[in-house]
């Protein structure tokens, strides 16, 4: 397999992919995010006073 | 290995999507008025919500409309080739492929009515779930091209948001939502039909039985002006009803009034009339009706929380 075979993206595809990759990263941290406030808004102040070890 | 020719790959539409594509996708402007009605109705509800789970409603709601937008332009990718309305859409402008539009409308549909029902409530979830597979499975794949009365069973979906937003803080469905329900439900034939009778060439074109493509420019301000006069007093309802003041009734009345008359104006519009200039000023009025009627019971709510209102 010499360097001419395989997959060439362009300059823009490849800063497309980049906003794209960036953009997932974005709403995955947004989800963790989302997820761990409704966790403790459930769960109530409950689970950080009182809690027996 | 393989024998695909690799150098050919990199003419695969995904390739060139940015997120821009995708955010097209789920129908940004729909979107925001299927968020601005659904928090009408969370807001109107009794009770409350914690503003966290609130959110999360919210979000939920417009996820699942986008949801609907990306698997409505999935399945119309061969119709939004045709009309100019939509052939810049991320599908027929080639940078989004139709099956990941599939996918990305599919994920985001099961992930939207997942959260709704595991974070907020399963009335809630079941009602947002519900409402995807109407627009999607009853108005896009079935109503849409079989029948002119396409829009006024399928405004149905465009009017269930705010009782959505209203079993999330309720977890049940009452008048009060059906109530707003009816306005956007009634609302729905006159402001669409306003669109086709100047945009009737595009639904021709593309085979869409749009009212005036099967039953012709005549009928069509007919029903627009029956739609319109059903429509004001549906408007009044919820200071008739009592959840808005009079203040609200008497506004919406003079709204509803306006709206007639524009719907009068679109029914003496000649056929020979090529500017179609009143139906694109009820076109656009009915937008503008429809916010404000809803900004208003939002807004007198908000003053009734905060103690201004009795």
């Amino acid at each position: 397999m010499n360097e001419e075979d395989g997959i060439r993206l362009t300059e823009e595809q490849k800063r497309r992919r980049r906003a794209r990759s960036i953009a997932i990263a974005a709403v995955l941290f947004g989800l963790v995010a989302l997820f761990y406030v409704v966790t403790i808004v459930k769960m109530g102040p409950g689970i950080l006073v009182n809690r027996p070890l | 290995m393989s024998d695909v020719p690799l150098n050919r790959i990199d003419t695969v539409a995904g390739n060139l999507a940015s997120p821009s594509d995708y955010l097209a996708l789920l129908k940004p402007r729909v979107m925001s008025l299927v968020v601005f009605t659904a928090l009408v109705g969370m807001v109107l509800a009794p009770g409350g919500i914690h503003p966290v789970l609130g959110f999360t409603a919210l979000l939920c709601i417009a996820i699942g409309a986008g949801a609907s937008g990306a698997l409505n332009m999935w399945y119309d990718a061969d119709i939004d080739r045709i009309m100019k309305r939509t052939q810049s859409r991320p599908i027929p402008k080639g940078t989004i492929t139709e099956g990941e539009a599939l996918a990305f409308g599919l994920t985001l549909a099961g992930f939207s009515v997942t959260l709704l029902a595991l974070f907020v409530n399963i009335v809630a979830g079941a009602l947002l779930a519900f409402t995807i597979f109407f627009y999607v499975v009853i108005y896009s794949m079935w109503l849409k091209r079989s029948t002119q009365q396409n829009i006024v069973i399928g405004g149905a979906a465009g009017a269930f948001p705010p009782i959505v937003g209203w079993a999330a803080v309720t977890g049940s469905v009452s008048y009060e939502s059906i109530v707003l329900f009816l306005i956007i439900f009634m609302w729905t034939p006159p402001h669409f039909w306003a669109l086709a009778l100047f945009k009737s060439d595009d639904y021709k074109r593309a085979g869409i039985p749009m009212m005036p493509v099967v039953s012709g420019m005549a009928e069509t301000r007919k029903q627009i002006l029956i739609y319109s006069i059903l429509l004001a007093p549906i408007g009044v309802l919820p200071a008739v009803l009592g959840f808005a003041s009079f203040a609200y009734g008497v506004a919406a009345a003079a709204l509803g009034v306006g709206f007639v008359i524009l719907a009068v104006r679109v029914y003496r519009m000649g056929d020979g009339d090529k500017s179609m200039l009143p139906a694109k000023r009820l076109f656009g009025f009915s937008i503008l009706y429809l916010f404000l009627l809803f900004a208003m019971l939002l807004v007198e709510r908000c003053l009734g929380l905060l103690g201004f209102v009795a």
